[in-house]
């Protein structure tokens, strides 16, 4: 049985709808990562598993009970806010002993409990400090700590990590995931950030516009997006989205003047169907042809060195498409020259509706 | 040249720095001067009393009296001010509908003058004139509030206008700082199982600190300043029961000609002061860092 079920929720504020029919499940222990572009309802949604928010319509179902109904502090779950949300006038210590002392836990359990997840996430020696007196990675971990102490069920957490520096950021998503795999607890954490998603999540749910776009492991969304939002969204440079047209024998594909042969994994549309071809920057290389790799005749338009690859930007029949070419690749600015591309996991999409068409 | 632009900041607030120099801090050492000589209606430095006047004014039962109701009045207006702003002011925050015709209500005693109030007061708290007559009016004759002319009781009418003036002030104090405060923080503590009156108890008004000094500070001197108030409302009366050391020192610098004496009464003030905000202030402001 899934733990957390989230079936066919909407969000309507006043007349404008901001989620329309999600349905999410997950079992005890996942990492679930709700990602999408700014202002497509990821807090709205998790504030709505919180009790936050109420719901406009559906279910949200823990361990096969309805919870929706349920006050906030009844269901079990704890969440970390995205400005941390530490109580200013508390030490750090009552931070972290509030939810305790508002269960009516007595002082003896709140201290050892506080001392126990304050020595697990290495902050004990801040106890007595006002959040004030925090760097911003240590309030982080007072926040998880706060939502630690209570042993919750489910764990939320609204894009932790988007007020720490870039350094901070990464060690903070391998402690994370660290404590996730430790602990197994149940997480769904939102971020806009898809590098995060993709090496956090046992799970993710890409969300645009309200809707869920796609559900399912990193590795699924990845090689296997469901349409070109999906596609665009995850993976960084973006993937490349080429416009061509199933050719009359619907073993080819026509792009300008070349014919790319049709990609093993995809359901060919009739001869004539307008289509874009998604290639990701990563599949491109040059050198010898291998097995399954077409080779592509382009023109470098801007080559930007990145330290370990370079991106490369080429015209491919007058379209824009990037590449990833490891450094040092032999390619000059402004001359053509031939690149391979594995065309094996390559999708394509309906060009009117943009949706994956796979064998 | 280059010199003069230089100090171009400082020559510009050079005019108003010797003002208050001369007007501020020039008054109040000529007030401590004054204090030690015998001057009767008009300054004289040519006979010294020492702190004589000092002692005359510390043993004056008027003067005692003075001070006796500066602690009464100075508590409860704080106290009560603080109070009922604050409860008027979470009331508010409760996003009520009408809340942008309360909230001008409520600011508006503070756009009167202490002398319209006092006097506005007078009339309602005046037994000829007031509730109690209107009480009478409407059938309860056995109605009695005559606080106003009971000399043990008249200094808590003080108290009442004061509060009535300045409550609505107080309220728009805190309830800028209470929308100042950071909804995450709400909603995590009604995630950490804290209830309404809880969320209050141990987030909000914690987190309103600033906002009590500054209130604090506001209404502590406003009491200390108080004089047309009771002016207006009591002139001191009945007898000198509702004087208050702003008056005391009023009535003997300028009514009955021993500046000498006003003046020893205004530097107690000024003292008075000291000790009771300087501490306050220092632990407050220290506590911020
Ligand atoms: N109280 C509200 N009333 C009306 N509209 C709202 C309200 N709260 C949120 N919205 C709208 O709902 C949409 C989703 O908001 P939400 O905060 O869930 O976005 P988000 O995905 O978390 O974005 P971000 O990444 O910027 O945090 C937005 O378009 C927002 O304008
Ligand atoms: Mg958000």
């Amino acid at each position: 049985m899934a733990q957390l079920t989230i079936d066919n929720v909407s969000k309507v504020f006043g007349s404008t709808s901001v989620l329309q029919d999600i349905s999410i499940e997950i079992d005890a222990g996942e990492f679930l990562v709700l990602v999408g572009p700014s202002g497509c309802g990821k807090s709205t949604l998790l504030n709505m598993v919180a009790g936050l928010l109420t719901i406009s319509g559906g279910q949200i179902r823990f361990d096969g009970d309805r919870i929706d109904n349920l006050e906030p502090k009844d269901r079990n779950i704890a969440m970390v806010f995205q400005s941390y949300a530490l109580y200013p006038a508390m030490s750090v210590e009552k931070n972290m002993a509030f939810p305790l002392r508002m269960a009516g836990f007595s002082k003896e359990d709140q201290t050892q409990k506080v001392q126990e997840v304050a020595d697990l996430l290495q902050i004990s020696h801040l106890l007595k400090r006002k959040p004030a007196a925090l760097s911003g990675g240590q309030r982080q971990r007072v926040a998880m700590g706060r939502a630690l102490v209570r042993d919750p069920k489910l764990f939320l957490f609204d894009e932790p990590l988007s007020n720490l520096d870039a350094k901070l950021r990464v060690d903070m998503r391998t402690e994370i995931k660290r404590l996730h795999q430790r602990l197994g607890t149940t997480i769904l954490y939102v971020t806009h950030d898809q590098v995060e998603a993709m090496t956090m999540a046992t799970r993710i749910a890409v969300m645009e516009g309200g809707i869920v776009q796609q559900f399912g492991t990193p590795a699924e969304i990845y090689d296997h997006p469901a349409n070109t939002f999906v596609a665009t969204f995850m993976g960084s440079p973006a993937m490349n989205l080429i416009d061509a047209v199933v050719s009359p024998d619907q073993q080819h594909l026509q792009i300008g003047a070349v014919n790319v042969p049709m990609p093993p994994g995809v359901k060919a549309p009739a001869a004539g169907t307008k289509v874009k071809l998604g290639l990701r920057p990563e599949w491109f290389g040059v050198g010898d042809k291998a097995e399954g790799t077409f080779d592509m005749p382009v023109r470098v338009d801007l080559i930007e060195p990145t330290g370990p690859d370079m991106y490369v930007s080429v015209k491919l029949d007058g379209q824009s498409v990037m590449t990833r070419l490891p450094a040092g690749s032999d390619v000059t600015q402004n001359s053509d020259c031939t690149l391979r591309v594995a065309l094996d996991k390559a999708p394509i999409f309906d060009a009117e509706t943009g949706l994956a068409l796979y064998a | 040249m280059r010199l003069l632009r230089n100090y171009v900041p400082q020559l510009t607030l050079l005019p108003s720095l010797i003002l208050v120099a001369i007007t501020v801090y020039g008054f109040i050492a000529l007030t401590m001067v004054l204090s030690l000589t015998r001057s009767k209606m008009l300054p004289r430095f040519d006979r010294w009393e020492g702190f004589s006047n000092y002692l005359k004014v510390w043993n004056h039962p008027r003067w005692e009296v003075a001070l006796e109701n500066f602690a009464i009045f100075g508590i409860l207006y704080i106290g009560g001010t603080l109070l009922i702003g604050l409860v008027l002011a979470i009331f508010l925050d409760q996003r009520i509908r009408i809340e942008g015709s309360l909230r001008t209500i409520y600011l508006y005693p503070m756009a009167l003058s202490f002398i319209v109030t006092g006097v506005a007061w007078q009339w309602i708290m005046s037994p000829d004139l007031g509730l109690e007559r209107a009480f009478h009016i409407w059938g309860w004759e056995s109605f009695r509030f005559d606080w106003i002319k009971q000399s043990d009781l008249a200094i808590y009418c003080v108290v009442i206008a004061g509060v009535w003036q300045a409550s609505g002030f107080v309220m728009a104090l805190f309830l800028a700082a209470l929308r100042g405060v950071n909804q995450e923080i709400l909603s995590a503590a009604r995630m950490d199982g804290a209830s309404g009156p809880s969320i209050y108890w141990h987030i909000i008004i914690p987190a309103l600190r600033p906002a009590f000094l500054t209130a604090i500070v506001v209404q502590g001197h406003l009491a200390i300043k108080s004089y047309d108030l009771v002016v207006a409302l009591t002139r001191g009366g009945p007898g000198f029961s509702t004087e208050l050391p702003s008056t005391f020192m009023y009535e003997f610098t300028f009514s009955r000609n021993e500046m000498a004496l006003g003046a020893s009464s205004a530097v107690m003030m000024l003292v008075l002061v000291m000790v009771l905000i300087v501490p306050y202030l220092y632990s407050e402001l220290r506590n911020e860092r």
